[in-house]
């Protein structure tokens, strides 16, 4: 029964709201927002048990002294100091001047802001270390990716400003976007839509029970 | 400097060089002359296109790490917007995301209250706020938005707000402003509520992820497209508008610039490097 009520509630709710798409009568549309609504909650839950589970997690590589455990420490302190400012603050805790805004306007929003700063410093190394054009293909990527990269910005067209509309920076950056660049991730896209057909089936008819856990 | 050099180069001075050309400019622009795309015209056109005093529904799907692309984009679509009378209801699905879309919104409405045009909370606007639940809050405003939204982001009853008497599900709208920084954002859009719905929708999205969205703006399920910082700067100069976008394109220009020429300068040493291996 552990796996067999699962796979049966699973199997029919499935089918209930793939039926609910097709039919518009009450009958199937108000049990289908029922459900629709319990999924949101569900989701909202999901946060309650991530932030449990990292706490969990991280408590126990302090107390292990795991690597890097100063930094597990300061995420621990961090999150519970988080939840009790917001706490604290009560129902209002996303108005102006309030701690808990204070905390995302002054520490949240620009370490966040940092990381992905730092990309670009990263993507300069790595484009000067490991963009390496051995085959034609990486070489067919390489120029595409350099056309693609000076287009979009207005230094592409100052390059090439000298030479007829069509074939300057930008308007060729165009062209790889909307012709080959659209026809691959056209193809990616019906395939990965496919994929969650099939999985979506397969996990209706209990073909794929990973999300059970377990081995079978 | 020699090829040798360059193979032993620190990656430091990598470092240190991108720093300085995206510092320098941003201190002195350059003022590099900037063009405007199609996708960016289309989605200044779609807005102008829709009657004035429509009502439109604005989806933030951003956090603070979006915010060089996505602000200055969220901020024009919103001027251009308010200029037209519109009136907008605004959510944000993205956990780390209300407070910076609540403090671009006031900081926009309070240019217009300085301006001598005063938008009045919960008349001209409305903002929801953060749910969770990804693409079943999609479905679930498609349902009646008050039912996925009982209270907006202030606490208020949505039934008590005059803008939400008008507004009952996605029918009610003209037109959806999807801004986007990843998962759940235009493409969970286009899916679930521009397909559902018929909802016609625009987006504006980081530039990363801008490649992914030209198949839905090639179909026409999009009506217009802003892929990151140089779509943001594009509308800005559509607009007639210089705000960051526009600031930080030049040195936008200059990383580019650089990163393709630390492509070829690698592969130049690795070149050498292949041919007195062979020798």
């Amino acid at each position: 029964m552990k796996r067999e009520l699962p796979l049966f509630l699973t199997a029919v709710i499935g089918l209930f709201m793939l039926l609910s798409f097709f039919v518009p009568h009450h009958l199937a549309s108000v049990p289908a927002n029922y459900l629709q609504q319990c999924a949101v909650i569900v989701v909202a839950f999901g946060y309650v048990l991530g932030g449990a589970n990292a706490l969990r997690v991280n408590l126990e590589g302090v107390a292990k002294r795991q690597l890097d455990w100063p930094y597990k420490l300061v995420l621990v302190v961090a999150l519970v100091a988080t939840v009790v400012v917001g706490l604290v603050d009560g129902r209002r805790w996303q108005d102006a001047g309030t701690t808990s805004m204070f905390l995302y306007n002054q520490l949240y929003s620009p370490m966040q802001a940092t990381m992905f700063a730092l990309l670009a410093f990263f993507i300069a190394s790595a484009a000067f270390r490991a963009f390496r054009v051995r085959t034609v293909e990486a070489g067919l990527l390489a120029a595409a990716a350099l056309i693609v990269m000076l287009g979009r910005v207005p230094v592409g067209d100052a390059i090439t400003g000298w030479l007829p509309e069509p074939v300057r920076m930008s308007a060729l950056q165009e062209w790889i976007m909307n012709v080959p660049q659209n026809a691959a991730k056209r193809a990616i896209l019906m395939g990965a839509a496919m994929g969650v057909m099939a999985t979506g089936l397969r996990v209706i008819l209990g073909i794929e029970r990973s999300y059970l856990g377990g081995t079978d | 400097m020699s090829l040798t050099a360059l193979e032993r180069l620190d990656r430091r001075w990598i470092f240190l060089a991108v720093g300085l050309l995206v510092l320098g400019p941003l201190l002195r622009p350059l003022g590099l002359p900037l063009g405007t795309s199609a996708p960016v015209r289309q989605f200044h056109d779609t807005i102008a296109g829709i009657p004035d005093g429509s009502l439109v529904l604005v989806s933030c799907d951003f956090d603070p790490g979006g915010k060089p692309e996505l602000v200055p984009m969220t901020k024009t679509a919103l001027r251009q917007l308010w200029e037209k009378r519109c009136r907008l209801v605004i959510t944000c699905l993205w956990v780390g995301g209300p407070g910076l879309v609540g403090e671009t919104l006031e900081s926009v409405a309070d240019e217009f209250r300085a301006k001598g045009r005063p938008l009045e909370y919960g008349k001209d606007y409305v903002y929801l706020g953060f749910k969770a639940g990804y693409e079943a809050v999609m479905v679930l405003m498609g349902k009646g938005i008050a039912g996925a939204y009982p209270q907006d982001q202030r606490g208020n009853l949505v039934s008590t707000l005059p803008l939400m008497r008008n507004v009952r599900d996605y029918s009610s709208f003209v037109l959806l402003v999807s801004i986007s920084a990843g998962y759940p954002g235009t493409k969970e859009w286009v899916q679930q509520v521009n397909l559902r719905f018929g909802l016609p929708m625009v987006s504006g999205c980081t530039a990363v992820s801008a490649p992914e969205y030209y198949p839905y703006l090639q179909s026409g399920q999009l009506s217009g497209l802003l892929g990151g910082m140089a779509g943001a700067a594009e509308y800005e100069k559509i607009r007639g508008e210089k705000g960051t976008a526009t600031q930080g394109m030049d040195a936008q220009s200059l990383a580019h610039a650089f990163i393709a020429l630390c492509i070829v300068a690698g592969n130049l040493v690795q070149w050498r490097k292949r041919r007195a291996a062979q020798s």
